[in-house]
């Protein structure tokens, strides 16, 4: 299946690994991604100075651009892009009048509906599920891990099209299937504060400080994620926040992706585990994985 | 601050949020299930519902001068929770807009300059420039060494390009007037 492939201005940046552990992992389960060209950024959290409807208007010219390209299917990984892009969806089929308005602004007359993925979804299928277990080098076996879904990627259901807001499992059944021990915990859905990390960071370090320690009260050696933002603020800023909270925590921030590149075979080195603040490999070594 | 409360409870106010969002927020009855799953409310001067309510009160500079509209992440918490459907978060971003666009000055000062650098560059670039973005915001905020370690640290990591990524320059440009002159219809 082939998918214009939109990165949002993070897997080109700050989540470079991100985008180097999907590329291949995507590969070699038959999902080709095409880069969309001229792709343009969603507007992220910047959208809020301005009249809300410019985020529908961003989403359908980069939806047009898909179709020029004569793709129909978008996969966006970051949750934040790809909320937009759901959402632009999501009103202009409740207001067919806003779909035609949108398409004379952006200057292209759709011909058919452009459907916005995000890896998991596509990947956590069962069918899919069995693909990946069939191509498993490495098992992950005896890593302790927790998923952490964060909000975008779930919320709200009605926007996002997820099975289970509250409690969503997709990445728990994908972590499974790469034999990892996925262990229960409270802070799946939790926000990590998102872009407030270089305005209001008190309050990153504070929600960030929950889900750290969620995860250590559960013994899990490393956080399993699927957004950039996510990542980046558990990671970058896990050290002042061990110093805020006089806590030691000392646990990597895994994209998805990255965890199934090395149980798939790909070489650490491709996947760049080194851009990471705090160091992975030590807790892959230790269970004899790498 | 002294607050009057005006005898119409349904206000011209939350009239014309409704209009500008299609939520009616009169719907709300103050169950406060958003406020307790709020991970931002330890920080907000008004509790969502509270903000709801001043709306629906037709307290303007209140809700318009708050700390709530700004503190709100946008984390849709409340939105999936409400038992009445009212998309709080749609209602905390068009009020944000509203505040910078009448020009009142915001209780979170940072917060807002943040958002009004980043729309400008994404607007201009067509994509975000971050270090162009962490530049301005210094330069607004006045505290030059906050972070100046661990952006270093992304600079080495190849975690920040040095030069804005042109691929889509120009693609942006003219887009807002149009939305601007849609929303005005």
């Amino acid at each position: 299946m082939k998918y214009a492939y939109y990165p949002g201005c993070s897997l080109h940046s700050t989540a470079r690994e991100y985008d180097s552990s999907l590329l291949p992992v995507c590969r070699m389960l038959g999902m080709e991604l095409d880069e969309l060209r001229h792709w343009v950024c969603c507007g992220s959290s910047a959208i809020y100075a301005a009249p809300w409807r410019l985020s529908l208007a961003i989403a359908f010219k980069n939806m047009a651009q898909v179709e020029k390209q004569g793709m129909s299917e978008m996969m966006i990984p970051c949750p934040a892009c790809l909320s937009k892009f759901k959402r632009a969806r999501y009103e202009t089929t409740r207001q067919p009048e806003w779909r035609q308005k949108l398409e004379t602004i952006v200057g292209h007359k759709f011909k058919r509906d452009i459907v916005v993925r995000h890896p998991l979804e596509v990947m956590s299928g069962e069918g899919m599920l069995a693909e990946v277990r069939r191509l498993v080098k490495v098992k992950l076996s005896g890593l302790k891990l927790v998923c952490y879904y964060g909000c975008l990627l779930t919320r709200p259901p009605e926007v996002t099209g997820a099975e289970d807001a509250e409690y969503p499992q997709s990445m728990d059944r994908l972590m499974r299937s790469l034999d990892a021990t996925v262990m229960e915990w409270g802070n799946r859905t939790d926000c990590c504060g998102a872009s407030f990390a270089l305005t209001r960071t008190d309050i990153v370090r504070k929600l960030s400080h929950d889900i750290l320690e969620g995860a250590r009260q559960v013994g899990a050696q490393a956080i399993v994620v699927a957004c950039p933002l996510c990542q980046l603020n558990l990671d970058a800023r896990q050290t002042e926040v061990e110093k805020e909270y006089g806590a030691s925590y000392n646990i990597p921030i895994f994209y998805f992706t990255e965890l199934m590149g090395i149980a798939l075979g790909i070489p650490g080195r491709n996947l760049l585990l080194e851009r990471h603040f705090v160091d992975g490999v030590p807790a892959l070594k230790g269970v004899g994985i790498l | 601050m002294e607050i009057t409360i005006p005898a119409t409870v349904v206000s011209e106010f939350s009239d014309q949020l409704e209009r500008a969002t299609g939520i009616n927020i009169n719907v709300c009855f103050q169950c406060r299930k958003c406020t307790s799953g709020c991970p931002l409310a330890y920080a907000m001067d008004f509790t969502p519902p509270q903000l709801l309510h001043a709306a629906r009160l037709g307290l303007r500079d209140a809700v318009l001068g708050s700390k709530t509209i700004w503190l709100c992440a946008s984390c849709e918490t409340c939105v999936t929770r409400c038992p009445q459907d009212v998309d709080i978060v749609k209602v905390m971003d068009s009020l944000k807009s509203l505040a910078i666009r009448t020009g009142i000055e915001p209780a979170v000062p940072e917060v807002a300059y943040f958002y009004r650098s980043s729309i400008r560059s994404i607007l201009a670039f067509g994509r975000v420039y971050e270090l162009g973005l962490i530049g301005q915001l210094k330069l607004g905020t006045r505290k030059f060494r906050k972070d100046l370690g661990l952006g270093l640290k992304m600079l080495r990591k190849r975690k920040l390009p040095l030069l804005p990524d042109l691929s889509a320059i120009g693609r942006n440009w003219g887009l807002l007037s149009k939305v601007q002159k849609w929303e005005r219809r």
